[in-house]
């Protein structure tokens, strides 16, 4: 309505037309995606695009869909034996669907985090490194290079730096989690996909993986599905709002946390009933 | 876009911001008598009622306080969101307009002290007309937001024309009238104040139709031309 004045523009961002995005903006592109478990359907019609190096969250209820849909971006419904789909996700404009797509190459380079750390039985240092380790990289100095790099980027270099030949297992939940984020980062992927990553831990330590998340977007392009709303707003750039397999509203996170356009969304995000 | 503040699940909050809206009525409802008993008080030289407008306008800065507390409250528990956030900013925005309203109708009710000779009291006729018509101003923004209707409060939006006209050909004719009689500046002068907190009270309603429009709409329609408004309603 009136221009904004540069020195008080507190969201201090530029707004990306989301429906819009030119080819360099654009990390994903999901188009027209239906998926179905047997004959129940999960996902209809979704389509949207993805901006690159930035973070996305999905919300909505539970069972509407959202962590299916993250789930789609790294093909992990394909170990789903009823799962069919539909439509496209395009990755530099190529359907990560097509027959030809190795999915190995494809996960190398989205990368995946839960809700339960789920580190591996090894030291600090080998969890880091086994992608490394799996790509044939032997290198000891490389690896002590990427393991620095990863557990910095995941900040977690700091409290780990002085044992980083104990076991994964002896870290606290919080550690763990980020622990897996240098896991994952340690093979550069470009998109990181992170479900409901902070569910399983204390507020503290979901602020240390909130803050993470900030730092992460400025070489990743993250997508977080989460249940906790305020987390969402707190630590995206855009918010897709999901219901019953649909996608209702996708938009910038100001603006849906503040003016939301549709009535399911107001009603979710105010915490009120239909 | 209907807006229900009682659809929530939880019951209790459902009940935090109905108690808070239905505060910030009475204290309309407070700020709304304060104006009215200035007024009286200045059109019939009441100097009984003028000093108790200004014993009673603590109330009106004591429920400022308390409904600025519940609106923090609310803010920290809740974590508000949507039409439930802006209905706390426009609340903790439009109480700050009420209180400072209080205080020009305390400002205004001071000419009741003075004596005014037979020949200056045609000046305080034409200024309970302008005062009249703030009142009625500061009545239908509290009835728009009571039922936060944004149309309501657009009327009132455009009213405020019509109290500005009115300052404006007021202060011509006190200062017509210091001119002619210099020795009356010190009591008319007195006047003039009160006749400038009616006008800043045809503003500060102005502010608070643009909180409601801001609740009901979403869109900040501060500092817009009319025209604009207009197309966002």
């Amino acid at each position: 309505m009136i221009t904004v004045a540069p020195e008080v523009n507190a969201a201090n961002t530029q707004k990306l037309d989301l429906t819009n995005l030119t080819p360099e903006q654009t990390a994903l592109q999901i188009k027209n995606l239906d998926l179905y478990y047997g004959d129940k359907q999960a996902l209809s019609d979704v389509s949207m695009d993805i901006p690159k190096g930035q973070v996305t969250a999905f919300i909505g209820p539970s069972g509407c869909g959202k962590s299916t849909l993250l789930r789609c971006i790294n093909r992990m419904n394909d170990l789903v034996d009823t799962c069919r789909i539909e439509g496209q996700i395009l990755l530099h404009g190529e359907n990560i669907y097509d027959k030809r797509v190795d999915v190995a190459a494809l996960r190398r380079n989205v990368g995946m985090v839960f809700q339960r750390p789920n580190p591996f039985p090894k030291s600090i240092y080998e969890n880091v490194v086994y992608g490394l380790r799996l790509q044939g990289i032997k290198d000891k100095r490389k690896l002590d290079e990427v393991v620095e790099k990863s557990l910095r980027g995941a900040a977690l270099w700091d409290e780990v730096k002085d044992r980083l030949h104990d076991s994964a297992f002896g870290l606290s939940g919080g550690q763990q989690q980020r622990l897996v984020i240098a896991r994952s980062i340690a093979i550069e992927p470009e998109v990181l996909l992170l479900d409901e990553p902070t569910s399983a831990l204390d507020p503290i330590s979901t602020l240390v993986i909130e803050e993470l998340i900030s730092e992460l977007k400025n070489k990743f392009t993250v997508v977080i599905v989460t249940h906790n709303m305020q987390q969402a707003a707190r630590v995206s750039d855009q918010t897709a709002f999901m219901y019953m397999g649909e996608l209702i509203e996708y938009a910038d996170t100001n603006t849906l946390f503040t003016t939301p356009s549709k009535k399911k969304t107001e009603d979710y995000i105010t915490g009120r009933y239909g | 876009m209907e807006h229900n503040i009682n659809k929530h699940i939880s019951g209790k909050f459902n009940e935090e911001l109905e108690n808070v809206r239905n505060h910030v009525l009475s204290m309309g409802g407070l700020v709304e008598q304060q104006l009215n008993s200035a007024l009286d008080a200045v059109a019939k030289g009441d100097g009984e009622l003028a000093k108790k407008v200004k014993e009673n306008d603590y109330r009106v800065n004591a429920m400022e306080v308390n409904i600025d507390e519940e609106c923090t409250r609310i803010i920290a528990k809740r974590q508000p969101a949507a039409s439930d956030l802006r209905l706390v900013v426009a609340i903790a925005k439009t109480i700050a307009d009420l209180e400072r309203i209080g205080d020009e109708a305390e400002r205004i009710a001071k000419v009741a002290l003075d004596s005014f000779t037979k020949d200056q009291q045609g000046l305080l006729v034409n200024m309970e007309n302008m005062g009249r018509l703030v009142s009625k101003m500061l009545h239908d923004v509290l009835d728009a937001f009571a039922r936060m209707d944004a149309q309501k409060a657009f009327e009132v939006h455009k009213a405020d024309e019509k109290v500005d006209r009115e300052y404006e050909a007021l202060t011509r004719q006190i200062m017509t009238y210091m001119m002619e009689d210099p020795r009356s500046i010190p009591r008319v002068m007195e006047l003039i104040w009160s006749v400038r907190s009616l006008e800043r009270i045809g503003d500060r309603c102005q502010n608070i139709s643009e909180y409601v429009i801001y609740f009901v709409k979403g869109k900040d329609i501060r500092h817009v031309s009319q025209d604009t408004i207009a197309k966002t309603i």
